[in-house]
């Protein structure tokens, strides 16, 4: 053997994320008691805020109703300013009034302490995950995404990392908890069974700086855009539930109980939307970085290969959401759709031209067949 | 519409109310206008007066009533997102049927397949979608969109630019993001802070009578033109690529060369308005070529590294001063504007055959192309100058297979189970007759036409079928002479392209991601700053207020305002009491003033439209 590959070291990553996956199990549990004890209280604020006593476009405050900034000096004394009251409106002026929901937790004590026990067990099957990724790329002695498992064990290693990112920085995101802790483990089982290769080396047609470049990158665009998909789902459902409400309708017991407690869907608009415009760029420069490795290894930087072809079709639904958001007519659940389709071309470039479009020169999956 | 003008009242905050409402845009009604003058005579035309001579002025301003709304059409953003989408659908045929550029054979097979289905693609140019009239009808109008799009918004930017911030709304209560306070101050030293405050902030301000105009954040607006200009940039480029480029495929033996004209090539493609003038003129040799590959662990027989080692000469240095250099993969050598790229090894067995008189009728090493990653190669060896025991001419063929290592097992045959040479074996059947080479018909290199040939055959009737390692030599049936296999030696295959316009596609890049990342991350926002003396209040005491609109929704924005209000209540301490919020009370549904909202500011408030108030 020339370059030492180290199977043991690879063996041991893999445990590593079994690992991973057993506590993101227990994770997953506990989210999941959050859930059900949350759905306890009944705190029915949409409604309110949407129903016949609140003048339509009641404005909300921008940051809560956090009006008081406490300073506190060198010296120890404290003094509390009073901070202007920013009053805003949205897009969407007749939901400004709806408060964002209580959280899965729903205001209920054992299941905020559960959501927190899962937290907790996310950062530590985080920590496994990162292990296993680590010890992966140590093993093959190079950057640990050449082929299909190590693309998967690491884009749902930057996903949580993303979401663990929002979370200390206080954003109102613990609600995201469950259904990424549920596709990270569904994309981990398929990793170590389906996708699972032993340790290679890159053929010399991959080993460029702009591969390190490009498929890093890719890899920290998908999650994120990843991520902002669940929020334009969770945006969707959410929007339908307000709509009925403000119609006048009952939504079921489910949705009444579960989507009452996601933020608003101004919020997750938002949300959603500055998670796909800062990635947008970015992808951006993933496919120029692509096209410069693709120039240096095969003598034309674009082949209309399956692989870029469909990173383009990626970009282009993107370049398609963002517009819409500034067309008329096109926003909210239009420019929801198109982000959601951008998406699924992403995921379909990622599994579908590695598994069903035989002809392509990006032939590093590595599946065995 | 003309782009900016839509986007501007389409861009972000509020409103759905505003959605496709002809409001701000002054220009989208002459349609309508026009209809009304004169209901039944036309669109654009208006009264027709009498006569051939009316009739001529008539359709004249039809034409061009209907040219002006179909541009307005096509530089509208509904109908940029309409194509974008739309080029969006239209690239993914491509991807799931063969295309002819990449892959001809696969196009042929997918065609024998399915007979009806590959007539339809045919019709369709569904094999070579990304050159198809109507894969190029879509691009091409997205673009003039594009085009007719960014010229007048530059033309309203540059305006923006030399213009001041627009004067403050009437009703601030209306803006996005808004705040207010009562205070002791005069409102002529508030405004005098706050205007300190905006400019100490970078923000373009002016004052007026009772308020502060601010705006900051126009670097979003060139990024965005800069970005949408680059895509422009980006297309000519990869449109002038594909018109001027060529590319080439040689193959070159170790010790070999090649000269790079046209006549030289193997195979040879270029774009319409190449001219063959224009191929760098340089030649180079193949000195040695390396190949190495792993010899265990689970990657056993995968590549590491290929490299060939090279000597060139550009047109006018001295044969012995040729310059060395490695060419690998990833790393192509540039000479000029050409570069050459190695894109394919293999191994060419050297074999000599003497004729029915003793002669050596053929001899050299004889290319055979890989089958397989343990580099299983196929050819032939076509000898054409060949004459019989007695002096006839005829010709022979081998077809076969060299194999780097050599296995032999029933369900294989034979074939190669490692990339190197560990155990090189020639294995080969041989034939003679009419090669058929002057039947006129172009002949692959590789293959062997075998109609007018006959097999040379055992006593049993069974082909001959001979295993060969380096030295051996095979008595030709009948006493037609001997074929000796000498040994081998290896080739390197390498891509010879001239790319034309990179450097202007890689700028279009540049750009553009540079544009993108200001459009996206800076906000585009206005601020104004109100003070006046409060008619509510008692006397002496102003009301302060301060309201921001930005281009897009951003919780920044607010947060901003936020700020500033804090810093200007330092200068202008609230008094206590209730009401430190008048907006609720203004805001309340039912009251229906007009408000002033600025016409160039392209967000535009549409707070201000909601009860459908046009400026
Ligand atoms: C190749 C086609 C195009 C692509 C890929 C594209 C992409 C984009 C993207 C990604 C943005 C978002 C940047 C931002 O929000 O600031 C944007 C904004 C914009 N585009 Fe395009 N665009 C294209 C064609 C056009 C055309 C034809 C028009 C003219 C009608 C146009 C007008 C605009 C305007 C006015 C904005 C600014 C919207 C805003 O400020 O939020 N674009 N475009």
């Amino acid at each position: 053997m020339i370059l030492a590959a180290e199977p043991g070291l690879a063996d041991f990553g893999k445990l590593l994320v079994y690992s991973a996956m057993a506590v993101y199990t227990v994770a997953f549990l506990a989210y999941i008691a959050e859930w059900t004890f949350g759905s306890r209280s009944k705190v029915a604020r949409t409604a309110a805020a949407l129903g016949a006593g609140a003048p339509p476009g009641k404005p909300a405050a921008a940051d809560g109703d956090a009006v008081r900034v406490t300073v506190r000096a060198a010296g120890g004394s404290t003094r509390v300013l009073t901070r202007p009251r920013v009053i805003t409106r949205s897009a969407t002026p007749a939901r400004d009034g709806v408060p964002d929901g209580p959280g899965a937790a729903g205001g209920d004590e054992r299941g905020d302490t559960y959501g927190r026990i899962a937290v907790s067990l996310t950062v530590l099957a985080f920590l496994l995950h990162a292990g296993g990724v680590l010890l992966r790329a140590l093993a093959v002695q190079r950057a640990p995404w050449a082929n299909m498992y190590e693309f998967s064990t690491t884009f749902s290693l930057v996903a949580v990392g993303g979401f663990l990112g929002f979370l200390a920085a206080r954003r109102n995101v613990r609600w995201l908890g469950l259904p990424l802790v549920t596709t990270v483990l569904l994309d981990l089982g398929l990793a170590v069974t389906v996708l699972y290769t032993e340790t290679d080396q890159l053929p010399p047609a991959l080993q460029s700086i702009w591969l390190w470049v490009h498929v890093s990158l890719a890899i920290v665009c998908g999650a994120m855009f990843y991520l902002g998909m669940v929020a334009t789902v969770a945006f969707l459902l959410r929007d339908r539930y307000e709509g009925r409400l403000a119609d006048g309708g009952t939504p079921g017991r489910f949705s009444a109980s579960v989507l009452e407690r996601l933020p608003s869907s101004v919020s997750l608009d938002k949300f959603a939307y500055r998670i796909n415009a800062v990635v947008f760029p970015l992808w951006t420069f993933t496919i120029i970085a692509g096209a410069i490795w693709a120039e240096s290894a095969w003598g034309r930087y674009w082949g209309w290969d399956p692989k870029e072809v469909w990173s383009l079709i990626t970009w282009l639904g993107y370049a398609c959401y963002l517009h819409a958001r500034a067309t008329a007519g096109w926003r909210g659940r239009k420019a929801a759709y198109l982000a959601i389709a951008a998406f699924l071309c992403f995921l379909f470039n990622y599994y579908g031209v590695n598994m069903f479009v035989d002809d392509s020169l990006h032939s590093y999956a590595g599946v065995e067949d | 519409m003309s782009g900016g003008d839509d986007a501007g009242n389409a861009a972000p905050p509020t409103g759905p109310d505003t959605d496709g409402a002809p409001d701000a845009d002054s220009n989208a009604d002459s349609h309508a206008d026009a209809a009304a003058v004169a209901p039944g005579s036309g669109s654009f035309g208006g009264v027709r007066a009498p006569g051939p001579l009316g009739a001529a002025a008539w359709t004249a301003r039809e034409l061009t009533g209907w040219a002006r709304w179909s541009w307005r059409q096509l530089t509208s953003m509904r109908v940029a997102l309409i194509l974008l989408f739309l080029l969006a659908l239209a690239t993914v045929p491509g991807s799931l049927i063969p295309q002819r550029d990449a892959n001809p054979l696969l196009v042929a097979e997918f065609k024998d397949r399915h007979a009806t289905l590959g007539d339809l693609y045919e019709r369709f140019q569904m094999f070579e979608v990304y050159s198809s009239v109507w894969f190029s009808a879509v691009y091409i109008l997205l673009f003039v969109s594009l085009a007719g799009c960014i010229v007048p918004r530059t033309w309203q930017f540059a305006g923006q630019l030399r213009g001041r911030p627009p004067r403050a709304p009437r009703r601030l209560t209306r803006m996005p993001a808004y705040t207010s306070w009562r205070t002791a101050r005069d409102p002529d030293d508030v405004l005098r802070a706050a205007h300190g405050l905006l400019r100490r902030g970078r923000f373009r301000t002016a004052r007026a009578a009772g308020s502060v105009a601010a705006e900051k954040g126009y670097l979003r607006e060139a990024g965005n033109l800069l970005f949408h200009g680059a895509l422009i940039v980006l297309l000519l480029a990869f449109a002038a690529g594909q018109l001027y480029r060529s590319e080439g495929g040689k193959l070159v033996m170790a010790g070999g060369g090649f000269a790079n004209t046209l006549i030289q090539y193997d195979d040879f493609r270029s774009g319409a308005l190449f001219d063959a003038e224009d191929l760098e003129p340089f030649h180079f040799d193949l000195d040695e070529f390396h190949a190495s590959f792993h010899r265990s662990g689970p990657d056993l027989g995968t590549p590491i590294d290929f490299r060939a080692e090279v000597t060139y000469w550009r047109a006018g240095d001295d044969e012995d001063e040729g310059r060395e250099a490695t060419i690998r993969v990833n790393h192509p050598l540039s000479v000029g504007d050409a570069k050459v790229y190695l894109i394919g090894h293999g191994f060419a067995p050297v074999v000599t055959v003497t004729d029915g008189q003793g002669e050596v009728a053929f001899g050299g090493p004889v290319p055979f192309l890989p089958q397989d990653s343990a580099l299983t190669s196929s050819g032939v060896i076509k000898v054409t100058d060949y004459v019989n025991r007695d002096g006839e001419p005829d010709q022979l063929g081998f077809q076969g297979f060299f194999s780097p290592t050599f296995r032999l097992n029933a369900e294989r045959g034979p074939h190669s189970s490692f990339p190197d040479p560990d155990d090189p074996v020639l294995t080969l059947t041989g034939y003679h007759g009419n090669l058929g080479l002057d039947s006129g018909i172009p002949q692959n290199v590789y293959q062997l036409n075998t109609r007018h040939l006959e097999q040379f055959t055992d006593g049993s009737g069974d082909p001959l079928r001979v295993n060969l390692r380096p030295g051996d030599s095979w008595e030709l049936p009948d006493g037609r002479g001997t074929l000796t296999f000498e040994g081998y030696e290896r080739w390197a295959s390498f891509q010879i392209s001239t790319p034309a316009a990179n450097g202007w596609a890689l700028a279009g890049s540049v750009g553009a991601v540079l544009g993108l990342t200001a459009s996206l991350l800076i906000q585009r926002r206005r601020i104004w700053v109100r003070a006046v003396p409060d008619r509510d209040g008692p006397p002496g005491t102003t009301l302060v207020e301060m309201a921001s609109l930005g281009r897009t929704e951003s919780a920044k924005i607010p947060e901003e305002l936020g700020d500033l209000a804090a810093a200007l209540q330092a200068h202008a301490p609230p008094l206590p009491g209730p009401g430190d919020t008048p907006a609720e009370a203004a805001a309340a549904p039912g009251t229906s003033e007009k408000s002033v909202a600025s016409s160039e500011m392209p967000a535009q408030p549409s707070a201000g439209h909601r009860e459908g108030a046009v400026p």
